[in-house]
């Protein structure tokens, strides 16, 4: 039985992952894929784990998809919520973790607007953290699904051009997808108004791309990013039409490039705006796939790190 | 230094197999709704040259799956960094068939035990048999194999190494003295 490398305590980020570990995580995922196929959808691989989701943001297809996977897995999950829970009458994030903690459990799957924040927790607590969106900063569980569905479309990902487009500021997608695709060998370019685009993006071996039109003839695939509408108060864009109109990935732009090309998007798409209904539901969309790839790549993840790090057998976690 | 010694040849493993496949046919009564599956990784290849033996002497083709226990073995949490999973290809219903789970080797029971816990989680078979290429004793577990190649009792410590030529280049059975 070949052992697989660990992969540490915590998930934080791709960034600080090899190009072996994210391999490693796309191989599992894999082998992963069938389990949800099967009539009984279910392994006990994490029988007597207990983990708990605790999301500190609106989310349905992540938390969801992290839910499948921990069940699929037969492990015992508790989601809580920042509102109706004692972080609403202002307990810090790390009183909220130590007292789950003081209830035995084994996981803690994060999600919070403090970019950083999923690190700042593992660092403090014994469990396995995973970081489900950080702020601005990281949703590598995102990144490696975007990883998975590229890899089923195109065989592999070395040298495949990956453009992401949109708003990549605030986007903590665009930066999982852009360290992940970086160290698996695929080139990646970003598009989107100079407004939403980072100045100092170059440093991370990324081209940038002004015209939506250009990044569509360069691309294999495209990754869309959801527009944050909350961006629009904040006059980073100056109307939804005209970044439908300059921006919006369209049936026509794509028809115009008369090539075969995939389209992403992360989800929860605004159709009409950076995403045209033709193209969300057309045949180069893979949004669909990726959801199913997202239960697979958690799966993988949370079987990884249970088996991974130097504290693995914490607190009477092992049985 | 560890070392070798040869408990099957090249050829004692055909003729095992042939073997095999005679007595497995005997033994579900007929080739009528049989499926081979086998336990990743060596089991799966000897499922597939003994359907190809059971499909020559009864000129019907038979179905050949593949099964990774890893997510059902008894000792995940125990082992720390996790091993790596294998395909499972189950081919089709399982409900109602007889269904041959084959392995390398049999030893403390407990990889058969998991197949077991997991093949029931694809269906209902009528009937389950075990067919493995070496049994090495050792048993901790109430499991018994109904077709076997060769019954060597081997001690505790020492290894049995299976060779397979689609993944070794070589068909043998070799015991290994650590």
């Amino acid at each position: 039985m070949t052992k697989a490398p660990a992969l540490g305590k915590d998930l934080v980020g791709l960034e600080h992952l090899s190009a072996e570990q994210i391999r490693l995580i796309l191989e599992t995922a894999e082998a992963f894929k069938e389990v949800s196929e099967r009539p009984i959808k279910k392994v006990p691989a994490l029988r007597g784990k207990t983990i708990v989701n605790l999301f500190f943001e609106a989310s349905t297809r992540t938390r969801t998809s992290f839910e499948f996977a921990e069940k699929r897995l037969s492990a015992d999950t508790v989601n809580v919520a920042s509102s109706g829970s004692s972080v609403s009458k202002g307990e810090t994030l790390v009183d909220t973790a130590r007292n789950l903690e003081a209830m035995r459990i084994d996981m803690v799957v994060i999600r919070h607007p403090s970019s950083g924040s999923a690190e700042f927790l593992g660092n403090r607590i014994r469990s396995n953290v995973i970081n489900a969106g950080d702020g601005k900063h990281e949703h590598p569980t995102q990144g490696l699904l975007d990883l998975l569905t590229l890899r089923d479309k195109f065989g592999k990902l070395e040298g495949l051009k990956v453009a992401i487009c949109g708003d990549v500021t605030h986007s903590r997608v665009a930066r999982s997808n852009i360290w992940g695709l970086r160290k698996l060998g695929a080139q990646v370019a970003v598009c989107g108004p100079a407004s939403l685009v980072p100045r100092d993006i170059a440093a991370l071996g990324v081209e940038v791309i002004p015209h939506i039109d250009d990044a569509i003839r360069w691309a294999d695939a495209l990754n869309v990013l959801r527009l944050q509408l909350e961006r629009m108060t904040s006059g980073f864009i100056p109307s939804l039409r005209e970044y439908n109109r300059v921006f919006g990935v369209t049936r026509e732009r794509l028809e115009r490039a008369q090539k075969d090309l995939v389209v992403m998007h992360p989800g929860p798409m605004n159709r009409g705006v950076e995403i045209d209904s033709d193209v969300a539901d057309g045949p180069f969309s893979v949004i669909l796939p990726q959801v199913t790839n997202g239960v697979a790549v958690r799966m993988a993840v949370l079987y990884l790190l249970a088996g991974g790090g130097p504290d693995w057998q914490h607190q009477g976690g092992g049985e | 230094m560890p070392t070798r010694s040869n408990l099957l040849d090249e050829r004692a493993v055909t003729r095992a197999l042939t073997r095999m496949a005679s007595e497995l046919v005997e033994h579900a009564e007929g080739p009528e709704g049989l499926v081979l599956v086998g336990i990743q990784r060596r089991g799966v290849q000897l499922a597939a040259r003994l359907a190809q033996q059971v499909e020559q002497l009864e000129g019907r083709a038979i179905p050949c799956g593949a099964l990774d226990i890893t997510l059902y073995r008894d000792d995940l949490q125990a082992i720390g960094p996790r091993p790596r999973i294998g395909e499972t290809r189950i081919p089709g219903d399982l409900d109602g068939r007889t269904v041959v789970i084959v392995d390398d080797v049999l030893y403390t029971g407990r990889t058969i035990r998991a197949a077991l816990d997991e093949l029931a989680d694809f269906g209902r078979p009528r009937r389950i048999l075990l067919c493995v290429l070496v049994d090495r004793g050792g048993r901790e577990l109430p499991i018994q194999p109904d077709i076997v190649g060769v019954t060597q009792p081997i001690a505790r410590g020492d290894r049995v190494d299976v060779m397979v030529r689609e993944l070794d280049g070589r068909d043998a059975v070799e015991l290994v003295r650590e």
